[in-house]
């Protein structure tokens, strides 16, 4: 093969592969445009804020599971800890904390109860991590059993029933939780607390050592040992910091509802897991942005709300999203086997 | 009159014309190649030649993009192993294609199971066929074993097995098969080479230790860059003659002259009595000392399974029920974890590159500083200019060739990503420095500039710990070669004590003492 040729079929693959890697965007702007047309409510300032209000919930536990799915893990106990930590919070703030030896109630004011809230998440995660590293138990697994003690006690926090009303009182001065529900400048403060974790965890990822250490995990996990990572702890951070991203979710769920149910956030895990593989996350890891997954929300939130407002049957949009994910796995396959290729050219050509 | 390229007699397989175009690339062009029967039909050239190419052609692994093969007088054509194996073509691959989940019989039953009656697994006979083969191979084993917990050499020679088992094999490639054993393995090997080879099933052999093809080969074809160089009789050549048309030039290992006297030098690590007990009663070293000096290179000369990786797993931290001393720069330290024990200033080279050593999905850059990157750290985030910085030093000083650092690893030839690897140890600044087994899956060219990068910063002052089955490199690499056999330190070199001979007779000598 002459060099003109070589190289006219390289610029063929990079443009390819551009158009792979971008898969999602395009999808992304392929719905937007097609909702649009299809349905006259969608492309209102409204249903856009809806939507972001939405994405914001998956997005956030997106991020999470990201750095979760790129050690190779995975972690299912992200919905049930949203419906934990919402009734933690909305429990703290209608009944407060009752010290029973003094038959003593305190109130705590909502920036505490937040800061307990992430906390209390955080703790959950680290003993994810705990189980995962210090057993050796699957991630699977060890979430999964998670998911259910999880949700078990967000049920036996009111024996199953609803905290609702959860606006304080001024008297106890314990008032303001709507505050993460509601929009500032027009913009869903969820959003806005997307975007924020959004850009930490990206520089996190790329600019400092731990994130690199989260990518060598994924990458090759013995390699990393040998390189004097230090494996275990940066994987119980990464499950702590999904947890903390699962505590916040819950507050802005309780908060948007201004209420908290036991059950909320239930299968959440499957929306957070699908925008990460979207956002082309490899489930095998070693590979993923967070960029992409924020993409990736915004793909299952437009599908989701694109399709009722289309009139689309609840059990259709479940078809559908099915497909989407299945076919941005396939993608993803395409893509790597081109990456290879390109790899072993230019290995060739040196 | 389409068929005039009738198989000669002596030949069983014939390749004409062989072409094979990759996206990019021609990894082979116009190759002709016979396989004569009942001989040892070797393989030879540098990494990138070919060979493997070929040989998965044969093989049916990949379909060439021109061509024709001829078995006997019959054109053939094979889309797959299976429609290879048919023909009675077998290999045993360079990377393993083992199922580590899997035991020893059924690692070597796999996909030609013997059954009672249609449906049940006939598990006594695969044992008892197990047995056999492995006893033909001087290789007593439990059958039940775990191919995961056995050693990479112990896994070959289960690859090597699995061939064996076959009935109506005619064709054996071999695609270095000897490169993870040990000499007294590789002896039981060219046995049973010569047995196949008399029974009249020819084998085709790739190595690059040229020392064995000269030993077992009795044909030579020399590939270089996709195209047919050169073939001979073994009997007419000899070692030079071959590297000439490998590379174009002559090569070989000069011995290294320093004039250092080592009594005067200080002594970097101390390490007293190591004894790492083995599961299941015995001992996997058994009171090993050694002892290391400033810019010295010490190599750890010994059999599969003798103990060597296990001395740098206990270094290391990673096996943390051994017992010993380890005494470095004067003082006693406990040997905790791996983290530790880098801050501390150890660095090792593991033995399996891909498996242990780098990242496939990270780019050059990122594996070169994986170990270090706390040294670029400013403030919360990695100073990127001072990491690249380093990098690309790293990348001159070892002379990794690489037009972008940003490259993906897996886009550069075994030898470079030895390179990375290498560099990323010498990146934490380490005092001691442990390779296991360097050069292994590399080619001469490789070799040789590895080589020249444990000397260079041997010079500077670091002190080495080579692990090699090599006995021609350690002798021209190590200053001082102590030599493991069976748990049991059996002999140290020094100078011109270190000879072949004596080596490997240390190497023996540990087995009549347990």
């Amino acid at each position: 093969m002459n060099q003109s040729q070589s190289a006219k079929k390289r610029s063929k693959n990079a443009i390819l592969m551009t158009l792979l890697k971008g898969r999602t965007l395009i999808v992304l702007v392929i719905l937007i445009i097609y909702f649009g047309i299809a349905s006259p409510t969608f492309l209102t300032t409204s249903s856009i804020l809806l939507i972001a209000k939405h994405v914001a919930l998956y997005g956030i536990l997106g991020i999470g599971m990201t750095y979760v799915i790129i050690t190779g893990g995975i972690d299912l106990s992200v919905g049930a800890i949203v419906g934990l930590s919402g009734m933690i919070a909305g429990g703290l703030i209608n009944e407060g904390l009752t010290l029973g030896m003094f038959g003593y109630t305190i109130y705590f004011n909502v920036p505490t109860i937040v800061i307990i809230t992430i906390i209390f998440g955080a703790l959950v995660g680290i003993i994810n991590g705990w189980i995962i590293t210090k057993f050796n138990v699957a991630p699977f697994i060890a979430t999964l059993g998670m998911m259910y003690i999880a949700r078990g006690f967000a049920m036996l926090r009111s024996q199953g029933a609803t905290f609702s009303n959860i606006t304080g009182q001024k008297g106890l001065g314990n008032t303001g939780i709507e505050f993460f529900g509601r929009s500032v400048g027009g913009i869903p403060v969820g959003a806005i607390i997307l975007v924020i974790i959004a850009v930490i965890a990206s520089i996190l990822l790329k600019m400092t050592p731990f994130g690199w250490h989260i990518l060598s995990i994924g990458g090759n996990q013995k390699a990393a040992k040998l390189s004097g990572v230090k494996v275990n702890r940066v994987k119980i951070l990464v499950y702590m910091f999904s947890g903390i991203c699962a505590a916040i979710v819950g507050i802005i769920t309780a908060s948007q509802l201004v209420a908290a149910h036991p059950a909320s956030g239930s299968t959440w895990e499957m929306n957070a897991i699908a925008a990460t593989v979207l956002g082309g996350t490899s489930m095998s890891g070693g590979v993923g942005t967070i960029g992409g997954t924020i993409i990736g929300a915004f793909v299952i939130g437009v599908i989701n709300d694109g399709l009722v407002m289309c009139g689309v049957s609840e059990f259709w949009q479940m078809v559908i999203k099915g497909l989407v994910i299945i076919l941005a796995v396939i993608i993803d396959q395409f893509q790597r086997g081109l990456q290879a290729k390109m790899a072993l050219q230019s290995r060739n050509e040196n | 009159m389409d068929n005039i390229v009738k198989t000669k007699n002596n030949v069983c397989l014939h390749a004409e014309c062989i072409d094979k175009i990759y996206p990019g690339t021609k990894a082979l062009d116009n190759v002709s190649f016979d396989v004569l029967t009942g001989k040892v039909n070797v393989l030879i050239g540098e990494n990138g030649a070919g060979k493997s190419t070929l040989m998965k052609i044969i093989a049916g692994i990949e379909q060439p993009s021109s061509g024709k093969i001829y078995m006997g007088d019959d054109l053939v054509s094979f889309k797959d192993t299976t429609e290879a194996r048919k023909y009675g073509i077998g290999i045993i691959h360079q990377e393993l294609s083992l199922f580590p989940n899997l035991n020893v019989y059924q690692n070597i039953f796999m996909a030609n199971e013997k059954t009672k009656g249609k449906f049940t697994l006939d598990n006594k006979k695969h044992i008892e066929l197990t047995n056999k083969v492995l006893k033909k191979l001087e290789y007593p084993l439990d059958a039940n074993t775990l191919i995961g917990d056995l050693r990479v050499g112990q896994q070959q020679m289960i690859e090597i097995a699995r061939n064996l088992i076959q009935d109506d094999l005619k064709i054996l490639i071999m695609d270095e098969p000897t490169s993870s054993l040990s000499q007294q393995e590789v002896d039981v090997l060219f046995k049973l080479m010569r047995e196949l080879t008399a029974q009249g099933i020819s084998i085709v052999y790739i190595s690059h230790r040229l020392e064995e093809i000269l030993r077992i080969g009795d044909h030579v074809t020399i590939l270089r860059d996709g195209k047919f160089v050169a073939d001979a009789d073994v009997k007419d050549i000899d070692v030079p003659w071959i590297v000439q048309q490998m590379v174009g030039k002559g090569k070989s290992y000069p011995k290294r002259e320093r004039n250092i006297d080592w009594n005067k030098q200080k002594s970097v690590l101390q390490v007293k009595n190591l004894t790492l007990p083995k599961s299941g009663g015995g001992y996997l070293l058994d009171k090993v000392s050694f002892e290391l000096k400033k810019g010295e290179i010490l190599g750890i000369y010994g059999l599969m399974g003798a103990g060597r990786t296990e001395v740098f797993e206990c270094i290391m931290g990673l096996r943390p029920e051994h017992t010993g001393t380890v005494v470095l720069d004067d003082k006693v330290i406990t040997v905790r974890n791996i983290s530790e024990q880098i801050d501390k200033g150890f660095a090792i080279i593991p033995e399996d590159r891909q498996r242990e050593g780098i990242v496939q999905t990270m780019d050059i850059g990122k594996n070169i500083s994986l170990s270090s990157l706390k040294n670029y750290v400013k403030g919360l985030f990695i100073d990127k200019k001072k990491e690249n910085k380093s990098i690309d030093e790293q990348i001159k000083d070892i002379h990794i060739k690489v037009a972008d650092r940003n490259l993906p690893i897996l886009s550069l030839s075994g030898g470079n990503q030895q390179k990375v690897v290498i560099g990323k140890g010498i990146l934490t600044n380490p005092k001691i420095l442990l390779l296991d087994e360097p050069s292994r899956g590399i080619d001469i060219g490789a070799k040789t500039e590895v080589f020249d990068i444990i000397n260079k910063y041997a010079e500077r002052g670091l002190s080495i710990i080579v692990i090699s089955s090599e006995l021609k490199e350690i002798i021209s690499i190590a200053d001082r070669v102590m030599v493991l056999s069976n748990g049991i330190k059996t002999g140290e070199f020094m100078g011109d004590e270190i000879m072949e001979d004596s080596l490997v007779l240390a190497s023996y000598n540990g087995h009549h003492k347990h």
